[in-house]
């Protein structure tokens, strides 16, 4: 899923400070499963921020609606009838959220209420970690079935390198280094040998280096399936 | 046993602390109360398992958000006891009214709301 933290109270009340009439969109898609932006957190940052404002003297009036998913225009639809009656609106999607949001919306403004982080899975309750960089070119298979591209902090396709220590890496003495779990399970596997063969470089086009990226499937398109 | 406790203190019965959430210490708070806290049972002794210690991390989190607002956490508090233990009821009303005092009245005004 996609990951995402909430932004401080301090920055989110800066963003409305000057409105009295917002709307918190939250939505039911990762945010709502990473706990960040569902039905819960909506709540819990309206009444944060009514309560801020009170202490400030500053009314200020909080409706807060979920959408099903933030990144589908049929849902982000539902709301052309009363998202004009707001001075704002705070959505608590991922980063792509309130841009569908602001180009259906030309004349509302949307803010921001995540940090949007990175695709990942929990490892325990309150704990996400980083497992895809959505490269575009999936090759896990060669390493293990673990991802040096997002969890090597240098991309390697070939390591470990001189800053891994005790099966921790240089930038981080709380991350792992992937490359001595990937060698490690590939000794254990008796399978080593997978590693010893020189790869090419990496084609990082299909990645963020080559501009913002479309997927277009035709036969959806046309409609046949 | 006939305790009195400081009339201050409005009691929301709940069938267990577990099921108190974050929202209703957010709201009370919201809604102008000048302190509220969550009474207990023993921890360790919850006969749900954990319903007052996951209560005593809602009461952490809010504690937090208060913080972050500017506003003294101390107004919102976790004390554990057992039902058995009257006399401690009425010792932790008047000690948490006597804390609340100390900090003031509120600063969530009244009835500013829009």
């Amino acid at each position: 899923m996609i990951v995402a933290d909430r932004k401080s109270l301090e920055e989110i009340l800066a963003m409305v400070e000057n409105n009295k009439k917002i709307l918190i969109l939250g939505c039911k898609g990762c945010v709502t499963v990473c706990n960040v932006g569902g039905l819960k957190e909506v709540e819990i940052l309206a009444s944060s921020i009514r309560i801020a404002r009170k202490k400030s003297g500053k009314d200020i009036d909080i409706d807060i609606n979920v959408l099903e998913r933030q990144c589908d225009r049929e849902y982000v639809a539902g709301i052309k009838d009363t998202v004009g009656d707001y001075e704002a609106v705070i959505s608590l999607a991922c980063g792509v959220g309130p841009q569908f949001l602001s180009e259906m919306y030309t004349d509302q403004t949307f803010y921001p209420g995540v940090n949007t982080t990175f695709f990942g899975g929990a490892t325990e309750h309150g704990v996400w970690e980083e497992r895809c960089a959505g490269c575009g070119t999936c090759a896990i298979h060669l390493f293990g079935g673990l991802c040096p591209v997002a969890r090597c902090a240098k991309s390697l396709l070939h390591g470990p390198c001189g800053g891994s220590s005790d099966g921790r890496c240089e930038v981080n003495k709380d991350t792992e280094c992937i490359w001595d779990t990937i060698v490690r399970k590939k000794m254990e596997q008796g399978r080593l040998e997978d590693l010893m063969g020189v790869r090419g470089p990496k084609d990082w086009q299909t990645a963020r280096d080559g501009g913002p990226r479309r997927s277009i499937r035709e036969e959806l398109i046309q409609g046949n399936i | 046993m006939r305790l009195s406790y400081p009339a201050a203190v409005k009691i929301i019965q709940v069938p267990c602390t577990g099921r108190v959430d974050i929202l209703h210490l957010l709201n009370s708070i919201e809604d102008g109360a000048d302190g509220v806290y969550v009474a207990g049972c023993l921890e360790g002794e919850c006969h749900y398992r954990d319903g007052n210690l996951k209560a005593k991390r809602k009461v952490e989190y809010v504690k937090r958000i208060l913080t972050e607002l500017g506003i003294e956490p101390d107004r919102v508090q976790m004390y554990n006891l057992s039902s058995a233990q009257g006399a401690r009821f009425a010792e932790i009303a008047a000690e948490m009214v006597e804390t609340v005092k100390k900090l003031g009245p509120t600063p969530v005004k009244k009835g500013t709301a829009a």
